[in-house]
């Protein structure tokens, strides 16, 4: 039932772009994959392994910037660009995790904004980098599968942000059923009782921030692909890292489908208030954001899928 | 050779001392008491022993070898678990699952752990209860649940930070009836226990403490009779 | 400059020593309390030293009303359902401010304080070595406060152990939104001395809240005569940085900083254990 339910959505998602050809919708569509992405991502560091991270912009930045200056100096493909940004993510991840890790609570959450802090700082001072200005991706015609660039149609886009997605949901999916997953959830809940139980704390946490951190610089450079234009203010941001925790938030953190769930509420709403009620420089739109935030935080902590969970649980079960 | 053996644990928070100079050894099999009165340093000396504190001086060594220095999670790989004072159940996970945790120590496989995590439940006879939420349990079931955990990562050496503390009268004998069997399966342990007629009854040997310092080393018999421990602890608790 | 960090850190330093919860919308409090005296100068013509209080009382009641409104509903929540209720009220303000007054800088024209005074031959800014007196006066009262008078010593039972100052028959409820009240109203001081020399525009904020972070942080949270330590040591480090590396690095060596601090002392400078 659950499984025939799980088929047609990704029918549905995989046949969306035949029926709708307007760029509009299918940007739409591109970007909750996207935001979808990173936020599965984030949830497994803090979802499953209870490290809430506010810095992930970092390694977002890190992905897109790696595969466009490889591209844009020295000619490399964005795609293994792509790859080189998620080797790098991790050897950042495992550098700032093995110091930071050794804080909790509010303290590792702030000294993650911190060195999302430096990081942005150095890439605005870093001329060979494009600095400030930040830098384009070359574009390169006609469209082709190896520059990862599609200009006349968003549909590969489309099929792309939705097989990182995907990846990212299968990554969740089998660390739920192994060790790995097991080790992760219990250091959330209490991490003496875990090490007491042999668990290698410090070394879960690393793998959890590895794993978590490639993901997201795969997002980076499929931004950079997409929009063909990087810069610090873009792709390291605080309210990036934020945005992207708060999408799981939403839907519900330390559950297989809750970022999905958050991205496809959060991004619609954003994309149409802004198109609907931004543009005025008034701002209307992040008034109604914020706000929603606040409701959320108040009204349902545990998120949309923690909600569900709650009604399904109330109801009878259907037999 | 003894399994465990402490000698000269010394660890100072700030000013105070809270072990001082403590020695004491555990023979395989064997079934130890520890008792004192509140902040004797019997749980800093658990957490000495497990790697969750370091000593400042001293050292613990496990089958002739050094562990003094090991990590926590070192100590469980070699075989010595614990429970906590204070209850630490893994909240948000059901019941299996927090025995899986535990059981993940000697196999990486899920089928496996989950098997050995059966196992470990039906011993302390929470079998019933897989699937409930940790956080949903009764203090005695946790203490059973906490027990699981610790023995599905198949210790030589079991600690237990107060075996009947905060649970009521009814569930004691359960539990002590538990911790006969676990001894009698060929376990040691090492027991802290607050109600004496439990750890008298319990204990072939008791390890006394006060003010962080070993006053008595002796059989249940012997400790009784010994006038420090008396002073210290007895004479306001034990009415025999 | 640090004074001034120390002042905003406080108020942040309070609320967490008192319910163990990092107020992410503090910068955008402090944005607040800038318009305020923006306004009090541009509509009323008070000078910004004259609206001070007006600023401070403002804050407080917004602090008083953001307690009732959102914190007390969340406090015994999740870690995560915290950050986000405060996250979403910095957003609120954040594009509420600008909803209403627009992107535009603001800024207080001829206030009483300006031009420059020598200072050992050092030039100081009328203005700055004003906040920074104000701002260690604003100090010396709020530890003041906490140390010596009954409602402080209530506040700071209730930090210690919110059970029990409750069964020694504090309300705690009260406490906590007092705490809040305080904690703005600090905030209110601060920005209201900031607005003499410094710009008002609706994400002035951000920087600040994140200065301010930083200082409770290696000050140790909930520590509140650390804090003013702590703001020295960032306003000076800031100082030096901007004068010996570059000024656009400034801030990367305070967080630089703050990372080296707690990676050797993970609760702060005079943190508790």
């Amino acid at each position: 039932m659950k499984r025939a339910a799980l088929v047609v959505l990704l029918l549905a998602a995989l046949a969306f772009p035949a029926v709708f050809t307007l760029p509009f919708p299918r940007h739409v569509m591109i970007m909750i994959f996207l935001y979808g992405s990173l936020a599965v991502a984030w949830n497994i560091l803090a979802g499953y392994c209870g490290q809430i991270s506010l810095g992930h912009a970092v390694f977002f930045g890190i992905g897109a910037y790696t595969s466009t200056l490889l591209v844009a100096r020295a000619g490399v493909s964005p795609w293994l660009g792509m790859l080189a940004g998620a080797v790098l993510a991790v050897i950042v991840s495992q550098a700032v995790g093995f110091p930071v890790f050794r804080l909790r609570g509010h303290y590792f959450a702030i000294a993650t904004i911190a060195v999302g802090e430096i990081v942005q700082t150095l890439f605005i001072n870093w001329d060979w980098a494009g600095g400030a200005r930040g830098v384009f991706v070359p574009i390169r015609r006609p469209d082709s599968f190896v520059n990862f660039q599609f200009n006349e149609s968003k549909a590969v886009y489309y099929y792309i942000a939705l097989g990182l997605l995907l990846l990212g949901l299968a990554v969740t999916r089998r660390l739920e059923g192994s060790r790995p997953g097991y080790y992760f959830r219990a250091i959330r809940e209490d991490q003496e009782a875990a090490a007491s139980l042999g668990v290698h704390v410090a070394r879960e946490k690393l793998r959890a921030m590895a794993l978590s951190a490639a993901l997201t610089a795969l997002g980076g450079t499929f931004y950079a692909q997409y929009l063909l234009f990087i810069d610090p203010e873009a792709v390291f941001p605080l309210s990036l890292s934020i945005l992207i925790c708060l999408v799981s938030v939403l839907g519900g953190v330390g559950t297989l489908w809750g970022p999905v769930v958050g991205a496809a509420v959060l991004v619609p709403l954003s994309e149409y208030t802004r198109v609907w009620l931004g543009g005025t420089g008034k701002a209307l739109d992040l008034v109604i954001y914020g706000a929603l935030i606040v409701l959320v935080a108040v009204a349902q902590p545990s998120g949309l899928v923690g909600l569900a969970r709650r009604l399904g649980r109330r109801s009878p079960p259907g037999q | 050779m003894s399994l465990l053996t402490v000698s000269g644990l010394t660890k100072r928070f700030g000013g105070v001392i809270a072990n001082r100079d403590v020695s004491f050894a555990v023979a395989s099999g064997e079934l130890v008491g520890v008792i004192g009165p509140n902040g004797a340093g019997k749980s800093t000396l658990f957490d000495l022993v497990t790697g969750f504190q370091r000593a400042d001086a001293g050292r613990v060594t496990l089958d002739g070898a050094d562990v003094t220095r090991l990590r926590p999670d070192e100590i469980a790989r070699r075989g010595v678990a614990r429970t906590f004072q204070k209850l630490r159940p893994f909240s948000d996970m059901t019941v299996l699952e927090n025995v899986m945790v535990g059981a993940f120590l000697r196999t990486a496989d899920v089928a496996a752990a989950r098997e050995a995590a059966h196992h470990a439940l039906t011993s302390v006879g929470l079998a019933d209860r897989v699937d409930a939420h940790a956080r949903g349990l009764s203090t005695g079931q946790r203490k059973r649940l906490e027990l699981a955990r610790a023995l599905a990562t198949r210790p030589r050496l079991l600690l237990l930070d107060e075996v009947t503390g905060g649970v009521d009268q009814a569930t004691i004998p359960g539990l002590v009836r538990l911790v006969r069997e676990l001894h009698a399966g060929g376990l040691a342990l090492v027991v802290i226990e607050h109600n004496m007629r439990v750890i008298m009854e319990l204990a072939q040997r008791i390890v006394a403490l006060q003010l962080g310092e070993v006053i008595a080393d002796a059989p249940p018999s012997e400790i009784v009779r010994n006038p420090r421990v008396i002073d210290a602890y007895l004479g306001q608790a034990w009415r025999p | 400059m640090g004074l001034v960090y120390a002042l905003i850190a406080a108020g942040l330093s309070l609320i967490f020593g008192l319910m163990e919860l990092v107020n992410f919308a503090h910068g955008e409090f402090l944005m607040v309390a800038m318009y305020v005296t923006f306004f009090a100068w541009s509509l009323a013509h008070l000078d910004p030293v004259v609206a001070l209080p007006l600023a401070a009382l403002a804050l407080a009641g917004l602090g008083w009303a953001v307690y009732h409104g959102i914190i007390r509903w969340v406090l015994g929540g999740p870690m995560l359902a915290q950050v986000f209720a405060t996250f979403g009220l910095a957003v609120l303000l954040r594009a509420g401010a600008q909803f209403v007054w627009g992107v535009d800088f603001r800024v207080v024209k001829d206030p009483w304080l300006a031009g420059r005074v020598s200072l050992g031959g050092v030039f100081v800014g009328l203005p700055q070595l004003a906040a920074s007196a104000l701002a260690l006066a604003a100090f010396v009262a709020l530890w003041w406060f906490l140390a010596r008078t009954e409602t402080g010593l209530a506040l700071m039972a209730t930090a210690q152990d919110r059970q029990a100052a409750a069964l020694m028959g504090i309300d705690t409820q009260r406490m906590f939104a007092l705490g809040w009240a305080i904690g703005s109203a600090c905030v209110g001081v601060a920005g209201g001395l900031l607005a003499m020399f410094y710009y008002v525009f609706p994400e002035v904020g951000g920087v600040f809240a994140l200065i301010a972070y930083v200082t409770v942080a290696l000050g140790g949270f909930g520590n509140v005569p650390a804090t003013l330590l702590a703001g020295v040591l960032v306003g000076l480090v800031e100082v030096f940085a901007g004068l010996l590396i570059s000024p656009a690095m400034k801030y990367a060596v305070v967080f630089l900083l703050y990372l080296a601090v707690v990676l050797w002392r993970p609760l702060g400078l005079f943190g508790r254990f």
